[in-house]
């Protein structure tokens, strides 16, 4: 099976029914994106694939074959990307195991949507749990992060 | 006081301690992987003591005793050492530190991270180390300048005097070969200078937690390295009649299935290969003593129990006949459900065994118990086991078992596959694999005079103790009764002031294990707490906060975030319709907090719109995470509030993951306007006190919406 994760191709040997999460951690060594339900239900491992938001836990590796994989490793890879700045500048993390899936959902929501509005940070990132709840900065980071994102555009 | 300082693998460096010196082993970079174990890193020149190295190129690394687990501690001590050592903020670098006697709180005489005492415990330690490594670059400086040493000052990194400057890492060498100072000679900063402490301060693990580079337990790797899930019990007490493996063993890329005493282990190549070789295995049980344990019905048992006196907690006068004389009495009966931790990485711990060491690497709260633990399965001596604390995805207690449960059950899986092994729970394992929050049924019986003020107070309370079969069993369980049961109660505030008043505590046994869960007692016993007296301000028609101010007088603690509460809250002035605030004011782990929360009901659902928090945690060390921390305490306790329960029924747990065991989600936080109280007092816990006062708040509020007391949690309005 080949991968494509942050622009590099990568043949794996694997069940072809593993996840794709397991194939990044276990496989790949890429352990940015997290472990946390193994059902879709926390957005720990959020990746993007094709730009959009996907729970790699519960996507089978071969389902994205030949499809432009990023996961947090490659998300900023050239220059912090405007979240990332954001989550440092309001000091979002706490115990940080589920960020790399929070800034993941927050990339792909900024994608789409330049300026969103709290209901749509509410439809976008209520998938993704936080049991520190670090929820009031995430907030306050998305929409950090799409002020500076305008800047870098204007 | 002082100790040879030696720049060799294994360091035997003074630690100055609160209570004198304590020896210690420092090994240097052995937080990460195997590769980094006996080698002090080549540019480090000077080790003052246990809790921070100078390098000549002037980074200084400060070891933690104490585990990050998202409360900020890797700030909080570097602060601590660097606010005495006037160092540079932006060299400093952090490392958890070994399992060694030189981390051991200062409280408990374990090396251990909990009772948010991190900050607390070290203020004094850490702040001396800082100030003896001062004072050895001080002499070093002094000797270098040709000067006295008082005609020395330090600032940003440097040792200054007149126009000559040194940087920290010029001096380090000639430092290291000082003897450490006594630590009573060292005179600590005057408060009101300051430049750290008290500043709010960005967390230093921000950068590797944005990018996906920190490394959790679930992150090790390392060659050679295989991947275990363990299937375990499905009641508490089962134990294995027989396994056959014949399918597991066939799955590709399964190397082991060995039996542990918690169960069977899969050992694979990886997560995946683990997974479906568990569950290709096949175990037959022995479904044990609990196998018909049924939540329903314990809380029938417990409820019966609670009709029964107990053993007595605090007693004065005689409650029970003063009762009769009350002018108006309250009759009410609380419960709370057994609660998960479910911090978002799930329980996992890496072990490599070899003929005389043992190294683990996990996420831990409890070093020198996994350590012994360790030492006593590989009949190795406990300083042979070599912890290596990784990042904490989430601890609220669960990674702070008395019996080291997940580290022994990995440290048997290693021995037993003999091969280097992380054991990997799932979240369904994780839900599912004990140690929760006891659930509690309390009963109150309250009478109150003509003007309000409770006259008589009789409060049973039926759990189970988390201290019980412990080795913390001598010293927390005192006549029949665990502190840990009944604080916030025997110990409130309303009740000490009462003449006739009995509380009693019933502590059954049930074969489920239980564990401190933020907050621990105060959990329930706030929610308890602050619902009763809500109900008596009623009873005496009374508004919630005047009627707490009347009783709290002769708390100026309470009574000063009760005040900042009321006044931040704008508490009393109209709302918009269909809304209501309610509140709570809590004194848990020597901090004092008020909330007020604003509640409605929207689409059937309870909907928190907006927190107000006043906290008096004496000095704010860091302000920035004493917020971050509080809104933490509030996400917590409100998911409880709102959503979790666990329950059994013919001895197993009925949920397995976040659909069915629902933590609060984003939608669902209000926002929460922290307030610190000024204060020159000690500092005090910051990571549980936010816990205990949400839920009663909100469930006031509701009360107040709906007419109705809420007297159970998770708060339900059918």
């Amino acid at each position: 099976m080949k991968l494509t994760v942050n622009g590099s191709v990568h043949e794996i040997d694997a069940p072809s029914d593993i996840p794709l999460l397991w194939a990044l951690r276990d496989l790949l060594g890429l352990t940015g994106t997290k472990f946390g339900c193994g059902v879709a239900q926390c957005g720990a491992c959020t990746v993007h694939v094709d730009g959009h938001p996907l729970r790699s836990c519960v996507t089978p590796a071969s389902a994205v074959e030949g499809k432009d994989i990023t996961t947090i490793e490659g998300l900023g890879a050239k220059r912090a990307h405007a979240v990332q700045r954001a989550w440092a500048e309001l000091d979002v993390v706490q115990c940080g195991y589920c960020q790399s899936g929070q800034i993941m959902a927050a990339a792909a929501l900024l994608a789409v949507t330049p300026a969103p509005t709290d209901a749509d940070i509410d439809a976008a990132m209520s998938g993704n749990l936080c049991r520190c709840g670090t929820y009031p900065r995430i907030r306050a980071a998305v929409h950090r992060a799409a002020e500076l994102a305008k800047g870098e555009q204007a | 006081m002082s100790a040879t300082l030696t720049r060799r693998g294994f360091l035997k460096a003074s630690a100055v301690a609160g209570g004198g010196l304590v020896l210690g082993f420092v090994v240097p970079g052995a937080n990460r992987f195997a590769a980094a174990l006996d080698a002090t890193p080549a540019a480090t020149a000077f080790v003052p003591n246990a809790y921070l190295r100078v390098a000549a190129d002037d980074t200084i690394t400060v070891l933690l005793a104490h585990s990050e687990m998202g409360q900020g501690i890797w700030t909080a001590l570097p602060m601590l050492i660097a606010e005495e050592l006037d160092a540079d903020w932006k060299r400093i670098r952090v490392e958890h530190a070994p399992a060694a006697d030189a981390y051991k709180h200062t409280g408990f005489g374990m090396q251990m991270t909990g009772g948010s005492t991190s900050t607390s415990s070290e203020f004094e330690r850490y702040r001396q180390a800082g100030a003896a490594a001062r004072a050895m670059l001080v002499q070093a400086a002094a000797a270098k300048f040709g000067v006295e040493p008082s005609a020395v000052r330090t600032e940003n990194g440097f040792a200054i005097a007149g126009d000559r400057r040194a940087r920290y890492g010029e001096l380090a060498n000639e430092a290291g070969k000082l003897q450490a100072p006594d630590p009573k000679t060292l005179a600590l900063k005057d408060p009101k200078d300051w430049k750290l402490i008290g500043k709010p301060t960005k967390r230093l693990d921000t950068p590797e937690k944005i990018d996906g580079t920190a490394q959790f337990g679930m992150d090790v790797k390392f060659d050679g390295l295989l991947t275990a899930l363990v299937l375990r019990a499905p009641v508490f007490g089962a134990t294995v009649k027989s396994f056959d493996a014949t399918r597991a063993k066939a799955v590709p890329g399964v190397r082991h299935v060995v039996q542990v005493p918690s169960g069977v282990a899969v050992v694979a190549d990886h997560f995946w290969a683990a997974k479906l070789g568990r569950d290709a295995l096949e175990v037959a049980w022995d479904r044990g003593p609990n196998a018909q344990l049924d939540s329903t019905r314990l809380r029938d048992e417990f409820r019966a129990l609670a009709d029964t006196d107990g053993a007595v907690a605090n007693t004065a006068g005689d409650a029970k006949a003063a009762l009769g004389k009350a002018a108006k009495t309250l009759e009410a009966v609380y419960h709370v459900p057994y609660l998960a931790h479910a911090p978002m990485e799930p329980l996992n711990c890496t072990v490599k065994i070899a003929a005389d060491r043992c190294d683990v690497w996990t996420g831990t709260q409890f070093q020198t118990m996994d350590q012994g633990v360790a030492a006593q399965i590989t009949g190795l001596k406990p300083e042979q086991v070599f912890i290596h604390t990784m990042f904490l995805g989430g601890g609220f207690g669960r990674r702070a078992t008395p019996t080291s449960d997940f580290v022994a059950e990995a440290v048997h899986v290693a021995k037993a596959a003999g091969a280097p092994v992380k054991t990997v729970w799932t979240r369904e394992d994780d839900v599912r694999g004990g140690y929760y929050r006891p659930m509690y049924v309390q009963v109150a019986k309250i009478g109150i005079d003509a003007t309000g003020k409770p006259v008589a107070w009789h409060h049973v309370l039926v759990g189970q103790s988390i201290m019980a079969g412990t080795m913390m069993e001598a010293m927390m369980v005192k006549d029949g009764v665990d502190e840990t049961s009944v604080e916030g109660v025997h110990n409130s505030p309303y009740i000490g002031d009462v003449p006739d008043r009995h509380v009693a505590l019933h502590s059954p046994k049930t074969g489920i294990p239980v564990l401190w869960w933020r907050s621990v007692g105060h959990s329930y016993n706030g929610f308890v707490m602050e619902s009763l007296v809500d109900e008596l301000a009623a009873l005496a028609g009374k508004d919630p906060v005047e009627y707490r101010r009347g009783l709290l007088a002769n708390h100026p603690r309470h009574l000063g975030v009760l005040d900042l509460v009321a006044e931040k809250s704008k508490w009393g002035s109209p709302l918009p319709k269909g809304r209501a605030r309610g509140v709570a004011v809590h004194s848990s782990f020597d901090s004092y907090v008020a909330q007020v929360a604003e509640v409605s009901i929207e689409g059937g659902k309870v909907r928190v719109h907006r927190v107000t928090c006043a906290v008096d945690c004496g000095i704010a060390v860091n302000p920035n995470q004493i917020e971050a921390q509080i809104q933490s305490g509030i996400a917590f306790g409100l998911g409880a509030a709102l959503h979790s329960e666990l329950s059994f029924k013919g001895g197993e747990v009925q949920q397995s993951n976040f659909h069915d065991y629902r933590v609060l989600r984003l939608n669902e936080m209000p926002v929460v306007d922290v307030h610190i109280v000024k204060s020159a007092e000690k500092p005090t816990g910051v990571g549980e006190p936010g816990t205990p006062p949400i839920a009663p708040a909100v469930a006031n509020a509701v009360s107040a919406l709906t007419g109705k007391r809420v007297r159970e949690l998770p708060i339900r309005l059918a």
